[in-house]
């Protein structure tokens, strides 16, 4: 049985990153319950991955980023990929499957990358990721900047090879990389108490020599603290951060998995530490809260209207583009 | 022209193209101090240091992934997996993301990556370690696949290779790396999609690829003093496939044998005849001929090995049932 974190005060980040969390965690939250709705309604097709629940994993740790700096993402994408700057309009496009989106529909849910922001891209294939953002480490370096790395990954995903690969070599070279594990206790709807014999994630990194911090993932100031210790020793050149961030699915794997499995009490007490719900609370300032809210909102609207208008991709000019041979 | 090596003048490529971009570098195992097992890259780690000649451990999946994310921020990784048999320990890697991103990304980025492999039978290696994988890899839309015959197209295909803004899959051939041949003084660049006439001829066609190419021409010089004249095209890149040279052979002879040393079932001469019937049936003489390898994994004894891969006998043969 997962352990919810204990409950405790964090220590309050800059005004401007907290604002900026809460717009995050908002705005995911708001477009994935618009994406939920489209779905059923067959404007939305394919695999949609809700990541209703985590979002304070995504906003604390891209608040701790600059623009420059990367991140890779995973299947359950939407969270990281507005956390980083996404614009809603391109991204409703794609998951649309329009013309007009991030990738042309050639992407969908699962591949959105915005090239604009550093975000290279969520990954259909779990695990694929991490050597990818280790690799961007390493042209880092051999560029010579000062960029840093974040790399989201799923407790499944520790359990590919990839994971121990890439942190190994991360440790060697010393990458300026840093993992964020973002625990949801299931893979798909295998538990990982099933998958593994040892829970403690964290407790991975030093086996590679490498710092491993467990945090709250439904504490957005928390993360965004661990997050920006990361970076900062990461931009310093020293090395890599394994953050292992504890945080709850709200309902199941993709929008049309139910996740009966998913112990109704368990949820209940993972749902009462809803991370939107935690940091509005600590913004504590209702007028400020409403203000971003009503900003998320119009975006949205927006976003929709734009995606619902915008043309399908051309089907004789894609198959006109496809050199055969 | 200067006579090299095969394996020296992989070398040269990948030094003057490390000398010209910043942003080329090197990752693989045992390619640094040691210089590869084959000995491409010796000199180089002296010349450019640890940041730039990198040697990983051996985990091909994850450091052919580091390929794709240091291509997507901005730098041409040259990667080494040591034998073709290992990368299929990196198919994710080179199948579901280098081969994808450009396109899935909606031309967001590419992959200007190398993977140099080497395959191949002829050293008693056995059946790990001696595989001709080529038809894994020219049949994913998004990778070009190069195999190079001589010293000059292993040069100057591997700069064309490294300068490319997506990824190439770049076999080499194990029996190749101390073959001799005439490389060009000045930098050349062969551009990657264009086949080679080794040899011209009329009565025959052999279309073929790295170390066959030699063993096509061994077969066409003693055909020569039987009378017939064969021509061998040497196609150097898989993919992209130069059709246009294949064809006008085709329609210049009016036969025409593929000769691979990969396994016949599935493989690239399959393919290749295929697009002969489809294009060009009616300039033909006679049905496609196909000499390929045995179905059969590579065994370990040099005798039976030897059986599993088209020889010069049998290319001959092959011709002299067709003519």
């Amino acid at each position: 049985m997962p352990t919810p974190p204990a409950k405790g005060g964090s220590p309050r980040p800059p005004e401007p990153i907290l604002l900026g969390m809460y717009r995050s965690i908002y705005a995911t939250r708001q477009f994935e319950l618009k994406c939920i709705e489209l779905y059923r309604q067959g404007l939305i097709r394919g695999y949609l991955h809700p990541y209703i629940g985590q979002e304070a994993v995504a906003a604390g740790a891209c608040a701790a980023l600059n623009p420059a700096d990367y991140i890779v993402s995973t299947h359950r994408g939407h969270g990281h990929c507005i956390s980083k700057g996404a614009d809603l309009k391109l991204m409703m496009a794609e998951i649309m499957g329009k013309a007009t989106g991030y990738c042309r529909g050639h992407g969908g849910s699962m591949h959105i990358s915005d090239k604009r922001v550093n975000n290279l891209g969520a990954n259909g294939i779990v695990g694929a990721g991490i050597p990818i953002a280790t690799g961007a480490g390493m042209g880092i370096k051999v560029r010579g900047t000062d960029q840093v790395v974040v790399v989201f990954f799923s407790d499944g995903a520790s359990n590919n090879g990839v994971f121990a690969e890439s942190l190994n070599l991360a440790g060697i070279y010393g990458l300026p990389v840093v993992y964020l594990l973002e625990n949801n206790h299931y893979a798909v709807s295998t538990p990982i108490e099933c998958a593994t014999g040892c829970c403690d994630l964290a407790g991975r990194g030093p086996a590679y020599g490498i710092p491993g911090i467990c945090v709250d993932g439904n504490d957005a100031l928390a993360v965004y603290r661990e997050a920006a210790a990361a970076v900062a020793r990461a931009r310093r050149g020293q090395g890599p951060t394994l953050i292992e961030a504890k945080t709850y699915r709200h309902g199941g794997h993709h929008v049309n998995d139910p996740g009966l499995y998913m112990d109704p009490a368990v949820l209940a007490e993972w749902k009462a530490r809803d991370p939107l719900l935690r940091t509005r609370r600590a913004i504590d300032d209702d007028a400020r809260s409403a203000e971003i809210e009503a900003q998320v909102d119009a975006e949205l609207e927006a976003a929709v209207a734009f995606a619902t208008n915008s043309p399908e991709p051309s089907v004789d000019a894609f198959l006109a583009g496809i050199e055969d041979r | 022209m200067i006579e090299m090596m095969y394996r020296e003048a992989l070398r040269r490529a990948i030094d003057e193209e490390m000398q010209r971009d910043p942003l080329v570098f090197l990752m693989g195992e045992t390619i640094a101090e040691r210089g590869g097992s084959y000995k491409v890259t010796e000199g180089l780690w002296r010349k450019y240091g640890p940041q730039r000649v990198i040697d990983t451990p051996i985990a091909e999946a994850s450091f052919t992934g580091m390929a794709v994310g240091a291509a997507l921020v901005g730098c041409r990784p040259v990667i080494e997996i040591l034998f073709i048999d290992f990368a299929m320990l990196a198919m994710d890697q080179i199948v579901n993301q280098a081969a994808k991103y450009d396109f899935i990304s909606g031309g967001q980025g590419t992959v200007p990556m190398v993977v140099r492999t080497q395959g191949g039978a002829g050293n008693g290696l056995a059946a790990q370690h001696s595989q001709s994988l080529e038809a894994l890899f020219y049949h994913i839309p998004g990778l070009k696949v190069v195999m190079p015959s001589t010293p000059q197209d292993a040069y100057g295909l591997l700069k064309a290779a490294i300068r490319d803004e997506h990824p190439v899959v770049f076999i080499e051939h194990k029996l190749l790396y101390m073959t001799k041949g005439p490389v060009s003084e000045e930098e050349t660049v062969i551009p990657l999609g264009r086949a080679d006439i080794k040899r011209s001829g009329t009565d025959v066609t052999l279309v073929t690829y790295s170390h066959m190419t030699l063993k096509c021409l061994e077969a066409a010089a003693l055909l020569e003093s039987e009378g017939i004249s064969v021509e061998v095209v040497d196609l150097r890149t898989l993919s992209p496939l130069d059709k246009d040279t294949v064809l006008s052979s085709a329609r210049k002879t009016g036969r025409v044998i593929i000769v691979h040393e990969a396994v016949k079932r599935g493989g690239i001469g399959g393919d290749i005849a295929a697009m002969l019937m489809e294009e060009a049936y009616d300039d033909l003489d006679g049905p496609v001929l196909r000499i390929a390898g045995r179905n059969t994994p590579i065994p370990y004894n040099l005798n039976i090995e030897k059986a599993c891969v088209p020889s010069v006998a049998d290319i001959v043969e092959g011709v002299l049932r067709m003519v």
